[in-house]
């Protein structure tokens, strides 16, 4: 394969393309309103009309607004139907050719929700068919690892990654480059690049879709890691919880090997790099990195204390670069458009997009993206809707278990690592859950750490005992037998437990609860009793 | 050729003939072999047995744990680590409640009750006849279509307890 084949690849897929293309998202979400009976019924109206020759019904990912699915789009007209039925495929196929369909919901592609979105990561989700590698190609797919090889040196790759100003899109927000910078240091002449898609804060579905949708964008990333730090092999680790997403990966890598993109000299240079695919097992706790090496080395996933880093002793002692999906999705576009294109989106210090996974009380849910530095307001009430039957949005929540919820009263926070930080949440994966007002936020606090002593692995006992006591006392809150002191209490073990915890998780267990104390503190006073 | 790696050598595991000359341990056999019975593939070997098997049981442990040439303590360690993995036998059907964030806020919490009242058991178990396993998920990344159930594996969006109770009775019904 060189660059001369890889157009004309793409070249010919675009000739083979007809001129009206009926995208309909096969997504988890879409398939679970049985969006594969749509796409078989769309095809069969085709058929019946006679249009083969002219319209394709093409599967593709993600379309943005997941709570109207199933979604169906119609290229290069633009038109938006929501809510379809199997039954209407063929009122589909009648709107093509101009006939008034009324009985269809249309959506409307100019509405903020869609209007306010700029997409990086997101490029060709719910435009190219996942599963079919000449479809990403033909959307000028793997020319950046081309370019990368060909045109760069391995540190111009980390220099254009640090120059971007990219951030890890995980949640906590460390500088790439320089992650990148110290792996590719690292002595060592075997090397891992990590993919981590252990998506496992509840309420955070971006990777999922990032994988489902376009699974080659976050290879081709891997790919270029890999050149830069000069690895020659890599893990994708998804979560046991995607099968849709696991498939699609695995078809990826398959057509990707087979058309020579993976394996040895790519594009007829010296790099080689395979891909192999880890499929988790249902423990939140592999989101944290050293814990998800020992789970990809077949261990129970429990964290280890940091130093050493991954990048200096990672996967079987090897220096291991680490990063997630989103993080890994952003990196073709970096070197294709250059540092200063990418580093021109954002604030200061967060540059680019951050896909959300929007849910909860609110009318318009669904994934989006976003530049960063954008508010809460516009995300909630512009791109949202706002509440589903009107009225006043309480909080929103964002981090998962390691995050907050953040009130109304500061919803014109711009959204980026350190303003969210501020404010006593995190920018998180990616998750963002909107709360009306009848969410009682003792509840939530209680329900956040249910699920943190749940998921704690027990290793270390600030975590695995200070979180089972925090719930003991959220509960005895919850149910209005607690006093003062006990919130004294409450408030002491939170600092304990996040102060002495070895990992990310219990380090950021007790978020949820401060940050719900503080904001909120009026919905515990109204639940205790006098001393 | 393959990549040079450090990962420790593949002096471990062998084929090792499970007595019952079930065909399923055929399959499972071809799966620690493609992954040259390497310690790491453990996590696949257990995901592959109980997608064969639908439970790990211990006479199953012990025989991946044989081949390995793993202690049976770390297969052990492993199986009951992950949330996945059942060392019990499932019932005929699945219902699973999705607990994830977005579920909640939206009222999972109630669907869960509902389920529990019908099948007369709390999640995790299964009913005595055998028929339905009920348990609770994390997050399955449904969220836009929350609260979320999966029946016998599909995923149901936007439930209700009337649904729920509607599908459960035709599933016990079954």
């Amino acid at each position: 394969m060189d660059l001369a084949e890889l157009q004309r690849l793409g070249e010919q897929h675009r000739a083979t393309r007809k001129s009206i293309r009926i995208h309909c998202c096969t997504a988890s979400g879409c398939q679970a309103s049985s969006s594969l009976l749509l796409k078989q019924r769309l095809d069969e109206a085709v058929s019946a009309a006679g249009l083969n020759d002219t319209v394709q019904v093409v599967s593709v990912g993600c379309l943005s607004l997941c709570g109207a699915g199933p979604l169906v789009e119609i290229q290069p007209d633009g038109l938006i139907f929501e809510h379809l039925t199997p039954d209407d495929a063929p009122a589909v196929v009648a709107a093509l050719q101009g006939e008034a369909v009324p009985q269809l919901q249309r959506g409307d592609p100019h509405s903020s929700f869609y209007a306010r979105q700029l997409h990086i990561v997101g490029r060709n989700c719910g435009k190219i068919d996942p599963e079919q590698i000449d479809e990403y190609i033909a959307a000028d797919g793997y020319q950046a690892l081309h370019k990368a090889i060909h045109e760069l040196t391995p540190a111009e790759v980390v220099d254009q990654i640090t120059c971007s100003g990219l951030r890890g899109r995980g949640g906590a927000g460390y500088p790439t480059g320089l992650k990148w910078a110290t792996v590719a240091k690292s002595p060592g002449s075997v090397k891992y690049v990590v993919c981590n898609g252990d998506e496992g804060d509840p309420g955070a579905y971006m990777d999922r879709s990032v994988l489902e949708s376009d699974p080659h964008l976050v290879l081709e990333g891997m790919a270029i890691a890999a050149y830069a730090i000069g690895a020659t092999e890599g893990f994708v680790y998804v979560r046991g919880e995607y099968p849709l997403a696991i498939r699609r990966m695995e078809i990826a890598i398959r057509q990707a090997r087979k058309a020579g993109l993976l394996g040895s000299q790519l594009f007829e240079s010296t790099f080689d790099f395979k891909v192999e695919i880890r499929i988790g097992a249902g423990a939140f706790v592999c989101g944290e990195e050293t814990a998800l090496m020992a789970s990809i080395e077949g261990r129970r996933g429990t964290p280890r204390p940091r130093p050493p880093y991954p990048a200096e002793s990672g996967l079987w002692g090897c220096p291991t670069l680490i990063n997630n999906v989103e993080t890994f999705a952003n990196i073709s576009a970096i070197i294709q458009h250059g540092a200063d294109w990418f580093s021109g989106i954002g604030t200061e210090k967060s540059k680019g997009t951050k896909v959300f996974a929007l849910a909860g009380d609110i009318r318009n849910t669904g994934l989006i993206e976003v530049p960063m530095g954008i508010t809460l307001r516009e995300i909630v009430e512009d791109l949202g809707g706002g509440l589903p039957n009107g009225g006043q949005i309480k909080a929103v929540q964002t981090g998962g278990p390691s995050g907050g919820c953040i009130p109304a009263a500061l919803f014109d926070t711009p959204v980026d690592y350190e303003s969210l930080t501020k404010v006593g949440s995190i920018m998180g994966s990616g998750g963002m859950i909107v709360m009306g007002p009848e969410t009682s936020m003792v509840d939530v606090a209680r329900y956040f750490m249910d699920f943190c002593k749940d998921e704690s692995c027990g290793k270390c006992i600030p975590c695995r005992v200070g979180t089972v006591q925090m719930y003991q006392l959220l509960t005895k809150i919850r149910a209005g037998q607690a006093t003062n002191t006990d919130i004294e209490l409450l408030k002491s073990l939170c600092q304990l437990v996040r102060e002495t915890s070895l990992c990310g998780l219990g380090q950021s267990a007790p978020n949820p609860v401060l940050s719900t104390l503080r904001y909120f503190s009026e919905e515990y006073i109204a639940l205790v009793q006098a001393d | 050729m393959a990549t040079p790696t450090s990962k420790p050598a593949a002096t471990a595991g062998t084929n090792i003939k499970h007595p019952s000359g079930d065909n399923r341990f055929k399959i499972l056999e071809a799966t620690m072999k493609r992954n040259q019975y390497q310690a790491d593939a453990l996590i696949e070997v257990l995901h592959k047995a109980q997608e064969l098997f639908g439970f790990l049981s211990h006479d199953l442990l012990l025989h991946i744990a044989h081949s390995l040439k793993l202690p049976l303590s770390r297969v052990y360690g492993v199986a009951t680590f992950y949330h996945f993995f059942t060392l019990e036998p499932q019932g005929e059907h699945s219902c699973v409640i999705c607990l994830g964030t977005a579920c909640y806020v939206k009222g999972a919490a109630v669907l869960l009750a509902a389920a529990e009242h019908e099948l007369g058991i709390m999640p995790g178990a299964t009913t005595a006849d055998g028929q339905v396993s009920l348990s609770s998920a994390r997050c399955l990344g449904a969220c836009a279509i929350a609260p979320v159930a999966v029946l016998d594996g599909d995923i149901n969006g936007q439930m209700t307890v009337e649904r729920i109770t509607a599908r459960l009775v035709a599933l016990l019904g079954s």
